[in-house]
């Protein structure tokens, strides 16, 4: 099946994931029978409660975790995969500046854009300050700065807007989606954040409780407009939970 | 600190006038001497001697024991096995590892500073394996994700992670070595700051001991000051 842009799409599919027993805790089940296809260039959510292996799915989709059973085709986009953690993950000994360049390759032309991209997040002062120098939002500005900066076929991310305060949340969403409209890429977003789901996503994927499985596949029937609508987030958030 | 020092030198004056005893010089007859062996050679030849070993014993010690710390901190198997071993060596007297070292090999500078090393790798091991332990799964993850292929990892993220230990283990290298090296020279070699101090000690020459362990002590003290705490300060420049 040949997806749009005559690209394919990526291909989940996780039969088994065990957390294998350590000491005195019991071998636990994390996902079953998880099995979904992701379209080019759509944006998908996937939300549920802590502990439901939303962390977990992306890690193997990264190729991060490769102990279970099932497949991951991610075709020839594998190649051009970014991961933004929960965590900022910056080398806390190189520079803003040099945590960005070290991700491409030596000579890389990208390499002159570094400052614009900076720029564009908001970090054209910090660029040559140490990470642990600067705010967590500034730091998770970094981190999205060093994912884009790769112009990702795919780009995961991990929870990447939990504990910071509402304003810069806001603002790193609009940054993102504003990221995503100029370099159109296959998002998969973990977030247990409902609000945040609705506003990002064009479709969203609910793992169930307990479960370790899906509970719910929906497309997400938002204008670009709607987006910046409060009420219209909530409605359609209604629709989609209450379900 | 120099106020510090100072006050201990007047005490010692004080201490030594005093007593009035020929074991316990003034501060004064000890700088003498020091000005003597240093316008005679003696000095500069024996210093220079125990210095070259010091580096010698210095640099295999850590290399050898970095190596076995990091291998010792990634494979859980190996580290399991080889702890017994390690808590053995740690505990083996240094008396005992020179003396055997120098029947086994005889009395060469080879030996000697096997000696020395046989001390100190055990040391920078564990210092090491603690490094080692402690390498986080997040930035590692991180270098896979975003394809930084071994070189970049190992510079970029692996090393500066041990650098602190390294240093410290460097630091407080440099302090066990020097003092076992002196045991070896006075043990079997015919030079260097032990061999002097032995020959002080037969003819119970304490003015001569204390002159050269004030040397020593200056030398050690200039390497830690003018190499291992700029070094330590510039690869920790990035903490908050």
């Amino acid at each position: 099946m040949k997806g749009v842009n005559g690209k394919l799409p990526i291909r989940v599919s996780v039969r088994r994931k065990i957390f294998p027993a350590v000491g005195t805790r019991e071998a636990q089940l994390v996902l079953k029978d998880v099995s979904f296809e992701v379209e080019p260039r759509s944006f998908l959510v996937i939300t549920g409660p802590s502990g439901c292996g939303k962390s977990t799915l992306l890690n193997i989709i990264a190729g991060l975790d490769t102990d279970f059973e099932g497949v991951v085709d991610l075709g020839p986009a594998k190649d051009r995969l970014t991961f933004i953690f929960q965590t900022p993950r910056l080398l806390p000994w190189r520079t803003v500046y040099e945590n960005i360049a070290l991700v491409l390759p030596d000579g890389d032309p990208r390499l002159a854009r570094i400052p614009e991209m900076l720029e564009r997040v908001g970090l054209g002062q910090a660029m040559n300050a140490y990470p642990e120098r600067l705010s967590l939002g500034m730091q998770r500005r970094a981190s999205l700065a060093r994912g884009f900066i790769l112009e990702p076929e795919i780009l995961l991310m991990d929870e990447p807007f939990v504990s910071l305060d509402d304003p810069t949340a806001t603002s790193l969403r609009e940054l993102l989606t504003e990221l995503w409209h100029s370099h159109p890429t296959t998002v998969i977003f973990v977030t247990h954040d409902r609000a945040e789901a609705i506003q990002l996503g064009t479709r969203i994927l609910r793992l169930a409780p307990g479960k370790a499985s899906v509970a719910q596949d929906v497309t997400i029937n938002l204008t670009e407009a709607q987006r910046h609508d409060r009420a219209a987030i909530l409605a359609e958030q209604n629709r989609i939970f209450a379900a | 600190m120099a106020g510090s020092l100072l006050a201990l030198a007047v005490l010692w004056y004080v201490i030594a006038v005093y007593a009035q005893n020929r074991y316990l010089p003034t501060p004064l007859a000890v700088f003498d001497v020091l000005l003597r062996e240093g316008a005679n050679g003696e000095l500069w030849k024996n210093t220079s001697a125990t210095l070259a070993r010091v580096a010698v014993a210095f640099v295999v010690s850590m290399i050898i024991g970095t190596a076995i710390g990091l291998v010792l901190g990634r494979s859980k198997p190996a580290d399991k096995f080889f702890d017994a071993w390690l808590i053995l060596f740690l505990n083996l007297p240094a008396l005992v590892t020179i003396t055997l070292c120098y029947i086994w090999f005889g009395l060469t500078d080879a030996a000697a500073i096997t000696a020395v090393a046989l001390n100190k790798i055990p040391n920078v091991a564990v210092n090491m394996r603690e490094g080692a332990r402690s390498l986080s799964k997040d930035l590692d993850e991180m270098a896979k994700v975003y394809k930084f292929g071994w070189w970049k990892t190992l510079r970029h993220v692996t090393l500066p992670q041990l650098a602190p230990f390294f240093a410290a283990a460097a630091r407080s290298g440099l302090a066990l070595v020097w003092k076992i090296v002196l045991v070896v020279e006075a043990f079997g070699r015919s030079s260097g700051v032990g061999y002097r101090l032995s020959i002080a000690f037969q003819e119970f020459d304490v003015t001569t001991i204390l002159a050269y362990a004030l040397a020593f002590i200056l030398v050690v003290q200039a390497i830690e000051f003018a190499v291992l705490q700029p070094l330590q300060s510039r690869v920790t420049a990035w903490r908050r």
